[in-house]
């Protein structure tokens, strides 16, 4: 118990800190290591609490693909970072404010408030599902392929949208680039190209 | 010793303020604004996963999923406009953004 409560605070701490460090480093290159490092961090905190499947889609989900997508766009766009801090020490304190009101209002709701002890104890949850423990895992699959399967559904949807969307979105045809169109060469006829022109004789042709 | 439910809440709301922080204090970065939107999703999540175990209710987890994939859905398209307009602009500083002039 005492492992999991060091483990706990360490997990916490450098979540929290790279969180600060996400929004204040310097260069956003940094930044987006940082939220890579406060993902895997936050999938710590998963794995300790027993969510096993969700701390690797964590890891997977957010640091495979959303944080390298960062990481792309941030490299790829050619920005004075620097010009676009200019006004951070103006926004401090406004920020600060209404920072240390929200998180002041959310831990005085978190400290007066207690879970009611008539919700079923892990000892009754695990008699429900007839003694046997299932993995998180598989527990997770069967809530979700039954109850949310319409849910799952639409989730899915929602990913091939915004990866149609995405795709036209940054697709672009330059009309400065002469590209071979093999379609448009195969359909020539000879009747369409060639000309066979009568030429009086001392005329020319033009 | 024990770490509970309010421990897990606390980290999550931290984050969440953290979050919220990063949209003011980057008033003019469009990219760390994002970032500061997926950190407070991922609290929203700590919060959907925290709840779920110490009350027994697997749904939490299910849906921590799908805050997941909104979000990864949301970076996506984010960053695919993000990417247009520096493409026609060259610039993608927050007050330079009012073509449509909201």
């Amino acid at each position: 118990m005492i492992v999991q409560a060091i483990l706990f605070y360490i997990f916490a701490t450098v979540a929290v800190a790279s969180g600060v460090l996400v929004v204040s480093a310097r260069n956003p290159v940094h930044s987006v290591l940082f939220l890579i490092l406060a993902f895997f961090n936050a999938a710590g905190l998963f794995i300790l609490i027993g969510a096993e499947f969700l701390a690797m889609i964590l890891v997977i989900v957010y640091v495979g693909a959303v944080a390298v997508l960062f990481l792309f766009v941030v490299m790829m766009l050619d920005i004075d970072f620097l010009q676009l801090r200019s006004g951070f020490v103006q926004y401090l304190p406004i920020g600060t404010l209404v920072g240390l009101i929200l998180l002041a209002e959310l831990i005085l709701v978190i400290g007066g408030w207690a879970v009611s002890p008539s919700i079923p104890s892990q000892a009754s949850a695990l008699a429900a599902t007839g003694g046997v423990a299932l993995t998180n895992t598989r527990a997770l699959g069967d809530i979700l392929y039954t109850r949310y399967l319409f849910a799952f559904q639409v989730a899915g949807l929602i990913l091939l949208v915004a990866m149609v969307g995405a795709i036209v979105l940054t697709l672009r045809r330059r009309a400065d680039v002469r590209r071979q169109s093999i379609a448009a060469q195969l359909a020539r006829r000879r009747a369409e190209t060639v000309e066979v022109v009568k030429v009086p004789l001392g005329a020319g042709s033009d | 010793m024990l770490i509970g439910l309010p421990h897990y809440l606390t980290v999550a709301a931290i984050l969440f303020t953290l979050g919220v922080f990063g949209i003011f204090l980057n008033r003019k970065n469009v990219i760390i604004m994002l970032m500061s939107i997926e950190l407070m999703l991922l609290a929203v999540s700590i919060n959907f996963v925290a709840f779920s175990v110490f009350l027994n209710n697997l749904v939490g987890q299910a849906f921590a999923m799908f805050v997941l994939t909104v979000a990864a859905a949301e970076a996506a398209i984010g960053l695919a406009i993000l990417v247009v307009y520096f493409r026609n602009r060259g610039t993608i500083r927050v007050e330079d953004i009012n073509m449509m002039k909201g």
